[in-house]
């Protein structure tokens, strides 16, 4: 149905000549894309329920069917066919048809307004844009679940979440979407390689452009980012100013508040990589995430910045003796709030709002969310899971830094909600940090583009308006 | 009788003509009726909206910027395949020694044949994700290792390929390397298609036209061009229709889907944008159907500009 490159067949030359002969000339380019458009027709949800209870507390019905869309992407899915294992021990009557795909916007989208699955996880580059989903009610809000019982029976659900993770799937006051991993962001180095050259693992600006040449000098590249992905140079971006300039800047920024962009301090906390690329510390190439992963495995670059689900998504290709340690993104004197940690929720599932069996896809992120499911989350990914205390039994470098890393954090993680806000800002914002990251725009020039851009967004009346307070 | 094969036809085409009316007709119908609404694509509840959404798209940058990037291609990938294709199928069929009055072709054509199809049995997702490596920006790339060791390129500063906004020629360097595969992956199944065409061109035509003395450029553009002219037009129109969508490539190898900052924004990468990521299926059924209305009547112009009275043989 769509114009994705997975479906092949729409897009080779053969159909294509094929069904230009057959449209009699009619647009074949169109073709596609028109039909995509094509097709919703309500449903009406079946309304069964058995007796609620502490331990059912939605009223789960023996014997339903439960049908589960797991996204397999950086964390595989084998930590969710754990989770089916704790599900079914309390509900061995209720059959789990779990699914797993990297399409998740492709396969789940088209159902949405009609058979939905009851729980997706709508994560990954194809994923489906949350705003929109809510928006359009196709979505369920999920506070019952917050106030529910605890799978383990020690107090709610909220309260054995992460700090965050309700912030994080709240939008217009409501809770939609299940964030399950936790994820913490830095610039990551070998420990291994830093012990034996006597190398110090910079925390500052200064420090860093004080190593940058001992590192060249051993012919290392200091420096590499995946740069055809723009959201992975903006978390480094929207780090520098969060931790310069502080929170407020950031909210400002989110808010689309008249010249957020223009506040003192915000170029200032950008300079450094604009002299990083221009000192070319930067690995030569525009690598994409799993390319730059790779160089810097291959000790082609001493720090990669990127979220702590590296450690899984290379588990194959890491060599032996390599250890994968993570460090907070470096800050200037007088920065307002350096210790502050880019850290969050993320991989959130949602429960579409006609999905046939909402009870017991709530049952299940009950599961998911259990000590048992997130103790196994944690071990297989090596990522911390958005529930407390998921990480403590897990011996390994990178979990074990990035919990380091969050003992000596502050209690305000940076957060960043502009991107989850406005599509268009979001685009943008992608293509400018690749552009500044390029050297093609200075600080200043990047900022500049990036207000008219949030102006053009603030301006556009078919664009649904949301605000944060924290 | 007659009455009795009207049924027969009737019988026989009911169903063909059905799926078509569904498969094909309603979804057009059904985009264009979604055009005039601010349907997100995830709900069905939209309201009617009139001509607002074509309104908006006289007045949207992108669109214009996706626009001239499919100008480029609409000029570009017909121009250069076709006269690839051309010259491969006139080397293959007629361009071989002059001994044997010039009516054969190279030594090893009916290899090269194959050899020169073989992009076409590939899909073209398949072919951009090959040309991704071949193209990959480091000295691990197929063209920049080879420059960076022959010393053409300098190791710290690689060949960008579709990382690249630089202009070329006024047109930023990413559509020229993205005009190049699409070129080699079409070039083949035309040279067959020529091919076809100019085995079935008489050979006295040729052995009359060297007798009089013609050279070999002389027969290509007096004899074979003339001939291929219902053939050539055909391609053209169906090299259009490519051109106009390109999609695949883009998307696959483009940085952010149509970058960097745009420089390789086409219109199905906006149409889709509008969709998927903004949630404006309105928006963009508008953009499809714009779409839709220029490429038809561009193939009307095409065939009416190359319309010409058939010569038979």
């Amino acid at each position: 149905m769509s114009i994705t490159p997975e479906n092949l067949g729409d897009l080779s030359r053969r159909t294509l000549l094929r069904r230009a002969a057959a449209a009699g000339l009619l647009a074949t380019p169109a073709a596609g894309l028109l039909s995509a458009c094509a097709g919703s027709e309500p449903s009406k949800s079946d309304d069964t329920g058995a007796a609620k209870s502490k331990d059912n507390p939605f009223g789960v019905k023996d014997g339903s069917a439960v049908k589960v869309v797991i996204f397999n992407g950086g964390l595989g899915d084998q930590w969710a066919k754990e989770d089916k294992v704790v599900f079914n021990a309390k509900h061995p009557n209720i059959t789990v048809n779990m699914s797993s795909t990297q399409k998740i916007k492709t396969e789940e989208q088209p159902k949405m307004a009609t058979q939905p699955s009851d729980l997706v996880m709508n994560s990954g580059a194809d994923s489906m844009d949350r705003s929109t989903l809510i928006n359009e009610g196709a979505i369920e809000p999920l506070d019952d679940l917050l106030t529910a019982p605890a799978w383990d029976g020690e107090g709610t659900v909220a309260d054995t979440l992460l700090p965050g993770t309700v912030g994080d799937g709240t939008q217009n006051g409501k809770f939609y979407v299940v964030n399950v991993a936790y994820t913490v962001w830095g610039n990551w180095y070998n420990a291994a390689l830093f012990k034996k050259e006597g190398w110090q693992a910079p925390t500052t600006w200064d420090e860093f452009f004080a190593l940058a040449p001992k590192i060249k000098a051993k012919g290392m590249a200091p420096y590499v980012h995946d740069a055809v992905h723009g959201y992975y140079p903006r978390w480094a971006l929207m780090a520098s100013i969060w931790k310069a300039v502080g929170k407020q800047a950031v909210i400002d920024i989110d808010n689309l508040k008249d010249n957020a962009w223009k506040a003192d301090g915000i170029v200032a906390a950008l300079e450094p990589w604009e002299k990083l690329v221009k000192d070319r510390l930067l690995l030569p190439g525009k690598l994409d995430h799993t390319q730059s992963q790779q160089a810097w495995l291959d000790g082609k670059a001493a720090f990669i910045q990127v979220g702590t689900w590296l450690k899984n998504e290379m588990s194959a290709t890491i060599p032996p003796g390599f250890e994968l340690t993570l460090s907070d993104y470096w800050s200037k004197p007088g920065d307002k709030a350096a210790k502050d940690v880019y850290a969050g929720s993320g991989e959130g599932f949602v429960v579409p709002s006609k999905a046939p069996n909402k009870e017991a896809a709530k049952e299940f992120l009950r599961a998911i969310l259990s000590k048992a499911g997130s103790a196994k989350f944690a071990e297989l990914t090596k990522s911390l899971a958005s529930t407390k205390g998921s990480g403590d039994n897990v011996q390994d470098t990178a979990l074990a830094s990035a919990n380091t890393l969050m003992k000596n954090a502050t209690s305000d993680l940076i957060s960043v909600k502009f991107p989850d806000f406005y599509a268009d800002l979001d685009k943008e914002s992608q293509n400018l940090s690749e552009e500044l990251m390029a050297g093609r725009l200075t600080a200043q020039q990047f900022v500049d583009k990036m207000q008219a851009a949030a102006d053009k967004v603030a301006k556009d009346s078919s664009i649904k308006k949301q605000t944060r307070t924290a | 009788m007659r009455h009795g094969v009207a049924r027969f036809v009737t019988g026989f085409l009911a169903l063909p003509v059905a799926l078509y009316l569904f498969y094909v007709v309603w979804p057009f119908v059904q985009a264009a009726g979604y055009s005039l609404t601010d349907w997100g694509g995830y709900s069905d509840s939209q309201h009617f909206v009139g001509l607002d959404n074509y309104v908006r798209l006289l007045s949207d940058e992108l669109i214009r910027k996706a626009f001239w990037h499919n100008v480029f291609f609409l000029v570009t990938v017909p121009l250069f395949t076709i006269a690839l294709a051309l010259f491969l199928a006139f080397l293959l069929n007629v361009g071989g020694r002059e001994d044997r009055a010039g009516i054969r072709g190279v030594f090893g054509s009916a290899l090269y044949k194959v050899i020169f199809f073989f992009p076409q049995v590939l899909s073209l997702v398949v072919i951009a994700v090959m040309w991704q490596q071949i193209y990959r920006t480091d000295s691990q790339g197929l063209i920049n290792g080879l420059l960076i060791k022959i010393g053409l390129v300098d190791a710290e500063n690689p060949l960008a390929f579709t990382a690249d906004p630089e202009p070329f020629l006024g047109v930023p360097a990413v559509l020229w390397w993205l005009l190049l595969i699409a070129v080699w992956s079409g070039a083949g199944f035309y040279m067959v298609l020529f091919s076809a065409a100019m085995q079935s061109i008489p050979k006295d035509i040729y052995e009359a036209a060297i007798l009089d003395g013609a050279s070999r450029f002389h027969t290509f553009f007096r004899v074979t061009l003339p001939l291929l002219r219902d053939t050539i037009s055909v391609a053209w129109v169906y090299l259009g229709f490519i051109a106009l969508d390109m999609y695949a490539l883009v998307f696959v190898m483009t940085p952010s889907q149509g970058g960097p900052n745009h420089a390789s924004e086409i219109f199905a990468s906006v149409i889709q944008f509008n969709a998927f990521q903004k949630g404006q299926f309105g928006y963009a059924c508008a953009i499809a159907v714009a779409l839709a209305i220029f490429t038809i009547l561009l193939a009307a112009l095409q065939l009416r500009i190359t319309r010409r009275d058939r010569i038979e043989f």
